[in-house]
């Protein structure tokens, strides 16, 4: 390897580096309450080296090609297994935020925890290092590889509690999350059978010699992709292939949540775009109507069973379900279907921009959920969105600000998630889904019924006791700032939509 | 000629004040919260003075087109904001700036006291912000966040006293009801993306408010990018989201629930501006609805139904309120109906005048609950010896509601039922005559309530106020009372009978004055407010010259006025001299009397049929109920077989991840077939 392929994955290595830090920080430091600020600090690696890269190159060169500061002209050895693009960095600014404000809120967290602090956020760094070689990895070995680095340290995370329902946690999402990728690794294999390659560029010139008068022209590439779609499924939490969120979500500590909820779901959506777009757009026409149903099929379990939940966690489980079903619907607004006979499938790009553009707004709302949700669960001890009555009394700002990403989960301007549902859905109503478009609307407005009740039993109803809610400053500095970028996103989302649409003509086919 | 700064600084003063009381006032002064009233009413003034501005300027035919800034732009689509500044804005400027000044100026008086009062102050400014925001919107997509935000801030002033559980369900009710007409609206405008290159292909833009106008004119030149039965669903589409904002049937259940709310902000949101908001959305569309005949009949018939409709509920409402609430889903049908015949510039003059009277009539209301403690007209009477100002004002406002010659009501219903028997050709005759046959009607419906609400309220002897209501009702809260508790019968003080004093002159004089008949009045010309309207919608269409307008006709002022008489008398007949003061009389019409009071059983149809019963139960119940049972249930099914072989599994869970694992199968088989099938 040369120096310039070092250079390639030097945040990917900043980020495992980062993690190794602080596990052995975690031996040497006296006053653990510090870890998370050296997790926090040892953040600024990735960063630094993934901003260097972004003004490194442009947006139609990839730094595999030997091009930036290290320039070199001999082929990279990471040629085909990684693409250093701005779609790869657009993921990676995207997940190094949303860790570095699950880091901050979960100071508090942590304190209960009697040990294993120092293990608690390298795990968290581990799986974001696989995240972000997830937004890159352009070939088919790598993503595997890449995903099993996000979903174990993810599977310890979850069960990290060691009580009863944090354990179950745990165990479901290894056992889910095994045979999922087993399901994906048998796809992949059929994949690999019909076309020859793992690398997805390869895969995407022998895919189109199919012909067959079945889906995706011929059964093993039908029953491979499917196979995966039912794989990626599982880390978007889309339906059918969304019963283990709930259960995960009550179990999993609060942070741990908001994590997978954020940073796990944008990874695998990008790893989604990725290889669809990139590896079988030949297929789109199939896959398009595939992944519109998945969209309808997460938006109405999600926000129906949503609406009887009791636990707030619960309800956020299935509230992840209806917005990955919101962003699946941008996902096959991708794709147009061509004039002339042949019909071949045409790339719409609007689709992946609202897409990336979804997954900033939502991340934003949601981790200032989250961090709410954490602050508050932690003094009260419950979920039961019940036992939050009355909270305006005990944690005025924080419940108002709570109020307010809620408002901003149902698509309330101006935050970011009502520019990026209207972006959504104009982009379906662009590409002829129509159809999915009106479902998304009417979503979005049973949507504001269960997320207005808990608006509503905050504020009206009385408290079931008068201590207050304390919290300390680093959770009010994540709070702040996933409450100020949901709010920016609605009101200037110019930046970060040029970003996205940046990000997408890396990806054009 | 006003400058672009200025028109700006119309909204941003509001949320200058928001921002100031949010940020600065209540967290470090809140002990002076005087200080949040006083910078709400300097913003206010300040807006209205440049209001007037703006009006005088329009008014002057200065050229007023800006060019807006870029937003955003989605695909191929931009989206802009910016000003749009036409006779229809620069009335509504005024009528929003002069209703809220005098109201907040009012509620220094009427929420003296209240310990959030800084909070209430600041959701005042923001929703007199986002209103004006929405009025002076240039671009659908920025006219519809407006949108939602007065909603928002609406569901925060219904809620404002929010451990008053009635109060936060009706906010919550009103937020989702209007919502369901916001999917419509939504729609509407997700249609305008779809047609985004079309609308490119002639240099026009889709969202930009005028260019819809113009790419809706049949001129053969433009080739007519709206049109036909799409057109009538865009249309359509618009209108359900003004009818879930002006509580037009049946999405009007949400409206008189919002009474809920302090009186102030019934007055302001609830009769004078934010309700105004649906007539005044198909106002500014009025371009497009009027290429669609359908459209209009639509528009036409849920205006003139939902204006008797609301009238007869609003006869058996003892709460004082809710008659007047729903006086105002009637004469929101007035104006919606009049949009729908076509008469533009009679519904906008009627919006304006009502705007002064129904506001007055609500801050009547607030005064009389000041004295009373209670809304309830059963334990009022006899309050016109105690209060003969709010007495004078209220009959003032009354009888303008009624349409009463010389006041302001008079001139705007007597021009909208005049254009409706004179028909202007862009429905089917028979909906001209079905629609004034329920306006007419209406009067007489009209004035027997109000009528009734006057005598109930300030003649005969005083029943007992809110001291007798707890007595009887025994229990500890006032259902809908603010924190005025106690009976002090006494007038209001000064800072609240000014604001009402002042929008009696205009319940008086607004009518005749702002559209003189005969000739011109004090340097007005005649018909000045109709003609400048009609002005603006012909420069919408791109034709200019002056439109026409409706001449008095004395023919239908005497038909109007006799029905008018005819309900007032019935009233004062059946009121003034019962014997038992104590009874109803209109119980006597029996299961007539019980189905109006109870609304038609449509909130029991919303609430308990359609959400608990069939939505709630049914649907998200069968959902759940699948996702907790059957899943579990299937487990027993095929438990045994997993646990045969998967006994370490087994140790750690119930038994669910087998189930899980067979679904993630299924759903795979399932994909695999659907795609097969398909």
């Amino acid at each position: 390897m040369s120096v310039h392929d070092f250079y390639v994955i030097s945040p990917y290595l900043a980020m495992a580096g980062a993690g190794l830090l602080v596990i052995l920080l975690d031996l040497v430091l006296p006053k653990k309450s510090l870890l998370p600020y050296f997790a926090f600090a040892a953040l600024a690696g990735p960063f630094v080296l993934s901003l260097i890269q972004f003004y490194d190159i442009s947006e139609s060169t990839n730094l595999l090609q030997g091009s930036g500061v290290f320039s070199t002209d001999e082929p990279s050895v990471l040629l085909g297994a990684l693409s250093v693009d701005r779609f790869a960095l657009f993921f990676n600014f995207l997940i190094i935020g949303a860790t570095a404000l699950v880091v901050l809120s979960s100071t508090d967290y942590v304190k209960n925890l009697e040990r294993f602090q120092g293990e608690y956020f390298g795990l968290i760094l581990f799986s974001a290092t696989g995240m972000m070689l997830l937004a890159a990895a352009t070939e088919l070995i790598t993503i595997y590889i890449s995903l099993e680095l996000t979903t174990l340290p993810l599977a310890a995370l979850a069960a990290f509690l060691l009580n009863r329902q944090s354990t179950e946690a745990g165990m479901k999402f290894l056992i889910i999350g095994a045979i999922s990728s087993a399901l994906m690794l048998y796809g992949m294999a059929l994949v690999f059978g019909f076309t020859g390659s793992t690398q997805l560029a390869e895969i995407s010139t022998s895919i189109g010699q199919a012909t067959g008068d079945m889906p995706f022209g011929s059964y093993a590439l039908f029953i491979g992709i499917i196979l995966m779609v039912a794989g990626f499924g599982f880390k978007l939490s889309a339906a059918p292939f969304q019963m283990w969120v709930p259960d995960v979500y009550e179990g999993a500590p609060t942070p741990v949540v908001a994590f997978l909820s954020v940073a796990s779901k944008a990874a695998a959506f990008a790893v989604l775009l990725r290889v669809f777009f990139t590896g079988f757009f030949d297929v789109a026409l199939d896959w398009g109507i595939l992944i519109a149903g998945l969209a309808a099929a997460s938006m109405v379990i999600g926000n129906l069973v949503a609406i009887s939940q009791s636990n707030i966690r619960r309800l956020f489980g299935y509230s992840t379900i209806a917005h990955a079903g919101y962003i699946l619907v941008g996902v096959a607004a991708g794709v147009k279907s061509g004039e002339g006979i042949f019909r071949a499938p045409e790339f719409a790009a609007i689709g992946p921009d609202s897409v990336l553009f979804y997954l900033a707004a939502y991340a934003a709302s949601n981790l200032t959920a989250f961090i709410a949700i954490t602050a508050i669960s932690t003094k009260i001890n419950s979920d039961q969105i019940s036992d939050y009555a009355g909270l305006v009394t005990r944690a005025p700002v924080l419940s108002i600000i709570f109020a307010l990403s809620l408002l901003a989960l149902v698509g309330v301007p101006p935050t970011g998630i009502f520019i990026a549902k209207l972006y959504i859905f104009t982009a379906a109503v662009d590409s002829g889904l129509t159809w999915l478009a009106l479902l998304g609307v009417i979503n979005s407005a049973v949507s504001a019924y269960y997320y207005i009740r808990i608006i509503r039993i905050m504020f009206t109803q009385p408290a079931v006791s008068e201590e207050k809610i304390t919290v300390s400053p680093a959770p009010w500095l994540a709070l702040g700032l996933a409450g100020a970028a949901m709010v920016f996103l609605g009101i200037a989302p110019g930046f970060v939509m040029e970003a996205a649409q940046s990000a997408v003509r890396a990806l054009a086919v | 000629m006003v400058s672009q700064a200025v028109i700006w600084s119309i909204f941003l003063l509001p949320l200058a004040s928001f921002v100031l009381i949010a940020l600065v006032v209540r967290p470090l002064l809140n002990r002076y919260s005087m200080i949040s009233g006083f910078i709400t009413i300097g913003a206010l003034g300040t807006a209205l003075g440049f209001s007037i501005w703006t009006l005088r300027s329009v008014a002057l035919h200065h050229d007023l087109t800006f060019e807006p800034v870029k937003w955003l732009s989605v695909g191929n689509a931009t989206i802009d904001m910016g000003l749009l500044v036409d006779p229809l804005t620069a009335v509504m400027l005024v009528v929003v700036t002069g209703v809220s000044l005098l109201v907040q100026i009012y509620s220094l008086g009427y929420m003296q006291g209240d310990p959030s009062f800084s909070r209430y102050y600041a959701y005042m400014s923001l929703f007199t912000a986002s209103m004006l925001g929405l009025v002076l919107a240039s671009n659908i997509v920025q006219l519809y966040v407006f949108w939602e935000l007065v909603g928002v801030s609406s569901y925060l002033l219904i809620g404002f006293w929010h451990e008053r559980p009635a109060a936060a369900a009706a906010a919550k009710k009103a937020f989702i009801i209007t919502r369901i007409g916001d999917v419509g609206f939504l729609i509407a405008i997700l249609y305008l993306f779809g047609r985004a290159d079309d609308f490119a292909a002639i240099g026009l833009n889709a969202f930009h408010i005028p260019d819809i106008w113009q790419a809706a004119q049949p001129q053969a030149a433009l080739g007519a990018v709206l049109g036909g039965a799409a057109l009538t669903w865009l249309a359509l589409g618009i209108f359900a989201g003004a009818m879930g904002k002006s509580g037009q049937f049946p999405l009007h259940a949400w409206l008189p629930d919002a009474m809920e709310g302090p009186t102030p902000v019934s007055a302001l949101i609830h009769a004078a501006t934010m309700v105004a908001a649906g007539v005044f959305l198909v106002a500014r569309f009025f371009p497009v609805f009027e290429h669609s005949a359908d459209a209009m009949t639509v528009v036409a018939l849920v205006g003139a139904f939902t204006a008797i409709f609301a009238a007869s509920m609003g006869l058996v409402m003892n709460d004082i309120k809710r008659v007047m609430a729903y006086s105002t889903v009637s004469q929101l049908g007035y104006m919606i109906a009049a949009l729908g015949l076509g008469l533009y510039a009679p519904a906008i003059f009627h919006l304006v005048t009502h705007a002064a009277f129904k506001a007055l009539l609500f801050l009547g209301a607030g005064s009389v609950n000041h004295a009373t403690g209670t809304f309830d007209m059963r334990y009022m009477g006899g309050l016109r010896r105690h209060m003969p100002i709010t007495y004078i004002l209220v009959v003032v406002a009354g009888l303008a509601l009624v349409g009463i010659v010389p006041l302001a009501g008079f001139w705007s219903k007597d021009e909208i039922l005049l254009g409706a028997w004179n028909g202007t050709g862009l429905v089917d005759t028979w909906v001209n005559r079905v629609t004034f046959s329920a306006l007419l009607a209406g009067v007489i419906v009209t004035a027997f309530y109000t009528v009734r609400m006057i005598i109930l309220t300030f003649h005969g002897d005083f029943r007992g106020g809110i001291e007798k209501e707890l007595e009887e009702k025994a229990q500890a809260a006032p259902a809908g009372a603010a924190g005025h508790g106690g009976v002090h019968l006494h007038e209001s003080p000064f800072v609240m009978v000014l604001p009402m004093a002042l929008l009696g002159i205009a319940a008086v004089t607004l009518g005749y004055l702002a559209n003189p008949q005969w000739d011109e009045q004090l340097g007005i010309p005649k018909h000045w407010i109709t003609g400048f309207l009609a002005d603006g919608l012909g420069a919408a269409r791109g034709l200019g010259g002056h439109s026409e307008t409706l001449d008095f006709s004395f023919g239908m002022a005497v038909v109007s006025t006799v029905a008018a008489l005819s309900g007032i008398g019935l009233a004062i007949g059946i009121y003034l001299k019962r014997r038992d003061q104590r009874a109803e009389p209109l119980e006597k019409l029996g299961s007539v009397y019980t189905l109006l009071s109870n609304k038609y059983y449509i909130d029991t149809l919303y609430e308990d049929v359609a959400v608990r019963k069939w939505f709630f139960r049914v649907i998200a119940g069968t959902l759940d109920w699948i996702d907790r049972n059957l899943v579990d249930g299937t487990v027993d099914l095929i438990g045994w077989f997993f646990r045969n072989i998967g006994t370490a599994i087994g140790r750690f869970q119930t038994g669910q991840v087998q189930a899980y694992a067979t679904g993630i199968a299924f759903g795979v088989l399932a994909i695999i077939l659907a795609l097969l099938l398909a």
